[in-house]
């Protein structure tokens, strides 16, 4: 036990799960944003666009969007973001992240807006707030306060699907550095708890504390 | 009621000029989107017919490759299912037991195996258990792995389903139970379970979504799945890998695309059933449609977290 944990870089492992959750989700919420804009505009090409997007990324796997980045797009198609090996694996890895969990982040954000009863949007029309005013004041706050809960259930599943970056990364990434342990040391229970004990750490708070943040800021109707 | 029409009033003459030019924009947008990905394509020649052909001209590559490839992944999605389905039952009336320590344990198990990644699961009992197995047949280990790690997770979202379908059922229908003599647990198994499990139904084909994408974590254990044959192989074995991937990719868009609409389609249904005249007319308050919440098509597995506002889990995007 104590060997292993001498032997492998467990921690640089999370460390990168780190990095990409974080980097990830961060690119996540700005294509989702604009997707969810799209999804919700009044205009119908947009709509398509958003929904097109959002069918298409959604039901194909992240494995199969890890493996194409790597093998396909850029060994094939020749689009390198690094001339380094590790760095083009990692940054794609980012962007395949981010890009699988925005069509999540939009379905979020949208399901936030859907929680609107139109009454709220008539009432401020009726009081004379302008689009700005009432998208301001009225709209943009409860649909925020009603997409926390979905969204802190993509940002713990884009934490948990890091670890599908593997796929690129190897060991690297900690379910790489898991397999690679395991392959070599055999089945120890003890690593499987370590890494396991790693994600609960890494979700476990975030869960909590979007949960109590939903329910205080839940809008009373 | 759609978003557009709860954000947006009805647009008069400036706002349709203004909505026509995002028209225009779109499109354009769409065209250097298509422009893009054309020339970068055919820059590497990837857009050659030969790349192509074979999916037309030569049978090898759908009897050799992408159909053993789509059988295994839906027989191992078939069996995680199968028993995750009754590992989500178990647990999930374990949770809602009258004994405390039962209770404890089943809260433990599934909040564990919900917040581990598959990957982490599948990994640990492929490289660990079963590849090194002698009881086991090789071939048989990677599909072991696949499907004790997809039943583990996938069973524990499924509990917790079940758990916040009895809960949401109305007080009445346990009350009611208990007052013809019924045991609690009599009237968890003949009462509550079998509304709560109807009420799943939607979430559950949203959940075999999950599952069948997850399948293709397969192909890092050695699991000769859609992914791993009609990608990999197929790919190196023709040299076209953008068009095997791009193929790989439609078979799972449709597939999972059409479970989706199936589980709105159940979910209307169901909704209509509901409608005339039964007593549970609000048996899921949080299921998506019920409050307005959830647009039709947010079927996915996007109930899960409506079902549980604890959201832990997150799991549709597994």
């Amino acid at each position: 036990m104590v060997d292993i944990l001498r032997n492998y870089d467990i921690l640089g492992a999370f460390w990168v799960t780190i990095q990409l959750s974080v980097l990830s989700a961060v690119g996540a919420l700005v294509i989702g944003t604009v997707v969810a804009v799209f999804r919700v505009s009044p205009v119908g090409v947009l709509r398509v666009i958003g929904s097109l997007y959002v069918n298409l990324i959604r039901n194909t796997p992240l494995t199969l969007l890890m493996a194409s980045s790597i093998l396909g797009l850029s060994f094939v198609l020749g689009l390198s973001i690094s001339d380094q090996a590790t760095r083009n694996a990692y940054w794609w890895a980012v962007i395949m992240l981010a890009v699988y969990h925005a069509a999540f982040v939009c379905e979020a954000l949208r399901s936030g807006v859907n929680t609107i009863p139109a009454g709220q949007a008539e009432a401020a029309r009726s009081i004379g707030l302008t689009f700005g005013q009432s998208m301001r004041e009225v709209l943009l706050p409860q649909a925020f306060r009603g997409a926390i809960a979905p969204l802190g259930s993509t940002l713990i599943a884009l934490i948990k699907n890091t670890t599908v970056a593997a796929v690129i990364l190897g060991t690297a990434e900690s379910a790489g550095l898991l397999a690679q342990i395991t392959e070599n040391e055999g089945a120890s229970l003890g690593t499987f708890f370590i890494f396991a004990l790693g994600f609960v750490i890494l979700t476990l708070p975030l869960g909590i504390a979007t949960t109590n943040l939903s329910r205080r800021l839940a809008v009373k109707r | 009621m759609s978003a557009e029409s709860v954000l947006f009033d009805a647009p008069g003459p400036k706002a349709r000029l203004r909505h026509n030019v995002l028209t225009g924009v779109g499109v354009v947008l769409v065209l250097v989107i298509a422009w893009l990905v054309y020339g970068k394509m055919s820059e590497t020649g990837q857009l050659e017919s030969y790349l192509w052909t074979p999916y037309f001209t030569d049978p090898a590559v759908w009897t050799s490759y992408i159909l053993p490839g789509l059988w295994a992944t839906l027989k191992a999605a078939a069996i995680s299912m199968v028993l995750a389905g009754v590992f989500g039952i178990a647990f999930g009336m374990g949770r809602l037991s009258e004994s405390r320590p039962v209770r404890w344990v089943c809260s433990v198990v599934v909040e564990f195996f919900r917040s581990v990644p598959v990957l982490l699961m599948m990994v640990f009992f492929f490289f660990g258990f079963f590849a090194r197995s002698t009881w086991l047949p090789s071939d048989l280990a990677p599909l072991a792995a696949v499907v004790l790690g997809l039943t583990l997770y996938n069973g524990s979202v499924i509990a917790e389903l079940v758990r916040s379908g009895v809960h949401s059922l109305p007080k009445g229908q346990s009350e009611a139970g208990l007052s013809v003599g019924l045991t609690p647990s009599q009237t968890l198994r003949s009462i509550q379970l079998p509304q709560a499990l109807r009420a799943m139904l939607p979430a559950l084909i949203g959940q075999l979504v999950v599952v069948l994408k997850d399948t293709a974590l397969g192909t890092i254990v050695l699991y000769p799945e859609l992914l791993t044959q009609g990608g990999r192989t197929l790919g190196s074995a023709y040299a076209n890998v953008i068009p095997a991937y791009i193929v790989v990719a439609l078979i799972f868009i449709v597939i999972n695309y059409s479970l989706t609409k199936v589980a709105g389609f159940v979910e209307t249904w169901m909704k209509r059933r509901r409608r005339g005249g039964s007593s549970t007319t609000n048996a899921m308050p949080g299921a998506p449609g019920g409050t307005g919440a959830m647009p039709s098509s947010g079927i996915g597995g996007k109930n899960v977290q409506n079902l549980d506002p604890a959201g832990a889990g997150g799991g549709q995007l597994g």
